[in-house]
């Protein structure tokens, strides 16, 4: 059974938690214990409906203030697949919660309010599923039952969007437009009676029918080195195998690696997954590789195949970033950077330039870069990383920044 | 006749090589990692996954159960039993220990459960043993804070989780870097259902304690639900025990968790139980239902 990752978007008050409770209620996913919680918390609220919002703001804080502050994770299954959901925060001041909840989706719901129209918001969150590399956004314009229905609203939207739409999206990504009301369930999971003129599938219909082709066990073989396991038990006294999950590509038993940053060379004898020995495994498995020769490999080190071309090994190089703490990231300041599950320390020499998120335009010459900005930025690595274009291979693509004393994450980066 | 696998599928594997890649960073990034293990069925999953993790080495950390004095006696021996199969070091430490210290005070009155008093026990553990991380097996589908909880979640030196300051996560990086004091809380299965975990006990042939099944059981009904009669439980004069057969779909104390009617005596049936159920799993966790915000409340105090 496959997983779908899905992450919604958004302004505040677009909605965003209503119509995730609003497609577990019509999926069956909710208990009658848990809707009758949601009648009697709806009702303390003084509310004549069911508060659908109130399955997801888990936390005393968004309760309090009514809206979402952090990332939650919300499952449902039908019989064709499973689902996650991360449902994201709207206000701008969370967008790294955003980010951190997007960053895994195949999916990004972005959510429209039609009597707001698009809002800076719908820039942003439209640029961040780019950066991210998203391969299917369905831009949802909610609220519908609040301009009575009309297509030319609807239209409106998706004329006024046209134009950022086609700055930001990339080669393979689906871009598609659905009017939606989260409220009175319209679109979601069956046509809405009240908008005979869309002729689309609803929402559930397009997640269903959502054929996500994994390019990347077709990418180059990259394998990080997570743990080497040496059991010198009397049954396996010789045993050493290197244990990690396949980033990208295939591997077979016989296959000719190479190890970096090493360069040495060997082949595969086993591919191993806790008692079971496999012919070949591709990207997404976790399991443990052993050599046929005794080469000197450490956690941190890739297998890569010598047939294939191979990661260059960067340590002057350029990122897009997204800067995800309070404090600014500024040019000159050392930090921590992890590739994958390689860590090391970085320095930023210069910030190329800033993206307006509105308007798509770069500004150069700025001096920092602020919590939720993105921009470009040139840095040095104190010891190379074997690492990919982001583009042409995300999975071994992005890293993170870590502050050295604060041990925080304070940003994510895309290899360019 | 439709089975099992028809109405829901296999289990996702990609789950396990999910979880598999979270614990072997743990044992990569981490000192002293510990399992906290409580003899259900989420914590013997863990132990399975960890065992794959590390095949054909043995588990490179201890399991270690927090013992409140009112566990089932069935879960005790299935701990015990668990240990020895996968050859685990198992540390155990006592909340009545805490108790005769001075350290925690019991509770009173006919909901009284030591629920809460274990926190104090583990974080007296998690310095005992200089701990830096500790795995739990708990689930984001569970509970509406656990809902906002991160794999990787760290607390200060006194247990407590601030929402507000989680890291943002990425990708699949793990970002394990804490000062001295602080520790971090593990969830590698954080993305999966309870029925996930099932399906997975299912496939994978594993054995579970046996209150999990259909028994003869003395018990009690208090708001509309089945409770286990023991010493521990502090009854009212109207509360007369008698016999039920059923089963537990959560493993807690004998205090604060419920039973369910059921004559589920196999995996099958209790798949099937579930799929119909009217009640989410935490609904028979009397523990849950002090507040709306219990579990967050308690998570702040240091509870896993």
């Amino acid at each position: 059974m496959d997983i779908l990752r899905i992450a919604t978007a958004g302004s505040v008050d677009d909605g965003k938690s209503t119509l995730i409770g609003r497609l577990l209620y019509e999926t069956n996913s909710i208990t009658k214990d848990k809707i009758e919680a949601l009648e009697s918390a709806s009702k303390r609220k003084g509310l004549d409906f069911l508060d659908l919002s109130l399955l997801t703001d888990g936390l005393i804080a968004e309760r309090e203030q009514g809206i979402t502050i952090d990332v939650a994770h919300i499952y449902f299954s039908t019989p064709t697949r499973k689902y996650i959901i991360a449902d994201t925060p709207g206000h701008v001041e969370y967008t790294r919660n955003m980010v951190t909840g997007a960053s895994n989706a195949k999916v990004s719901l972005i959510l429209v309010d039609a009597r707001q129209g698009v809002v800076e918001q719908t820039a942003r969150h439209l640029s961040i599923a780019a950066m991210l590399r998203i391969p299917k956004v369905i831009i949802c314009v909610n609220k519908m039952d609040l301009v009575q229905y009309q297509e030319s609203t609807f239209n409106a939207i998706k004329d006024s969007l046209a134009e950022l739409v086609a700055q930001t999206t990339f080669d393979g990504q689906e871009i598609s437009f659905l009017p939606i009301s989260s409220l009175y369930g319209q679109n979601i999971t069956v046509n809405a009676s009240e908008m005979p003129w869309f002729k689309g599938n609803t929402l559930l219909g397009e997640l269903e029918a959502f054929e996500y082709a994994s390019t990347l066990a077709h990418a180059p073989a990259r394998f990080p080195v997570q743990f080497v396991v040496r059991p010198m038990t009397e049954a396996y006294h010789d045993f050493r195998g290197y244990a990690g999950k396949i980033s990208s590509g295939t591997f077979k038993v016989g296959d000719a690696i190479r190890v970096l940053p090493t360069g040495q060379e060997s082949t595969i004898a086993t591919i191993e997954k806790f008692d079971t020995k496999l012919s070949q495994a591709i990207a997404g498995d976790s399991v443990t590789i052993t050599l046929t020769t005794d080469v000197d490999i450490s956690r941190g080190n890739t297998l890569v195949l010598a047939s294939e071309v191979q990661p260059p090994q960067l340590k002057d190089f350029s990122a897009q970033v997204c800067w995800l703490d309070h404090t600014a990231l500024s040019p000159g300041k050392t930090y921590l950077l992890q590739h994958g599950i390689n860590t090391t320390k970085a320095k930023i020499s210069q910030i190329t330039e800033r993206l307006d998120v509105a308007t798509q335009r770069a500004t150069e010459g700025v001096s920092s870069l602020q919590l939720n900005e993105i921009g470009t930025i040139a840095l040095r690595t104190a010891q190379p990383i074997s690492a990919d274009q982001y583009a042409a291979n995300p999975a071994n693509g992005a890293f993170i920044l870590i502050d050295e004393f604060s041990n925080s994450t304070v940003g994510v980066g895309f290899v360019k | 006749m439709q089975t099992i696998q028809d109405k829901i599928g296999h289990f996702p594997r990609q789950l396990e090589d999910e979880s598999i890649y979270i614990l072997r960073e743990v044992a990569a990034q981490f000192e002293r990692p510990a399992l906290l293990f409580s003899g259900g069925k989420d914590s013997i999953t863990l132990v399975r996954l960890a065992q794959k993790a590390f095949f054909p080495g043995k588990i490179p950390f201890p399991l270690v159960h927090i013992d409140t004095g009112h566990n089932f006696p069935e879960t005790i021996e299935f701990r015990d039993w668990l240990a020895k199969e996968t050859g685990a070091e198992l540390i155990v430490r006592y909340v009545q220990d805490s108790i005769n210290q001075g350290k925690a005070t019991e509770e009173s009155g006919k909901y009284a459960s030591r629920n809460v008093l274990q926190t104090v026990t583990l974080l007296d553990t998690i310095e005992e043993f200089k701990f830096d991380a500790c795995i739990g097996g708990a689930r984001r589908d569970e509970e509406k804070a656990r809902a906002k909880e991160r794999i990787f979640s760290v607390r200060d030196d006194f247990g407590q989780w601030d929402a507000k300051r989680q890291r943002p996560e990425l990708f699949d990086m793990l970002n394990g870097r804490i000062a001295v004091g602080e520790n971090v809380r593990v969830f590698p299965i954080s993305n999966w259902t309870e029925l996930d975990v099932w399906n997975y006990i299912k496939e994978e042939k594993m054995e579970i304690p046996s209150i999990y099944y259909s028994h003869q059981r003395q018990v009690i009904e208090r708001d509309g639900m089945l409770w286990a009669d023991s010493e521990y439980l502090n009854k009212e004069a109207d509360e007369i025990p008698f016999e039920a057969t059923v089963r537990f779909r959560t493993v807690g104390d004998m205090t604060c968790t419920a039973a369910v009617a059921s004559d589920a005596t196999d995996i099958d049936v209790i798949i099937e139980e579930i799929l119909s159920a009217e009640i989410s799993e935490r609904g028979a966790r009397i523990d849950d239902k002090r507040s709306e915000a219990a579990m967050e409340k308690r998570k702040q105090q240091g509870y896993f």
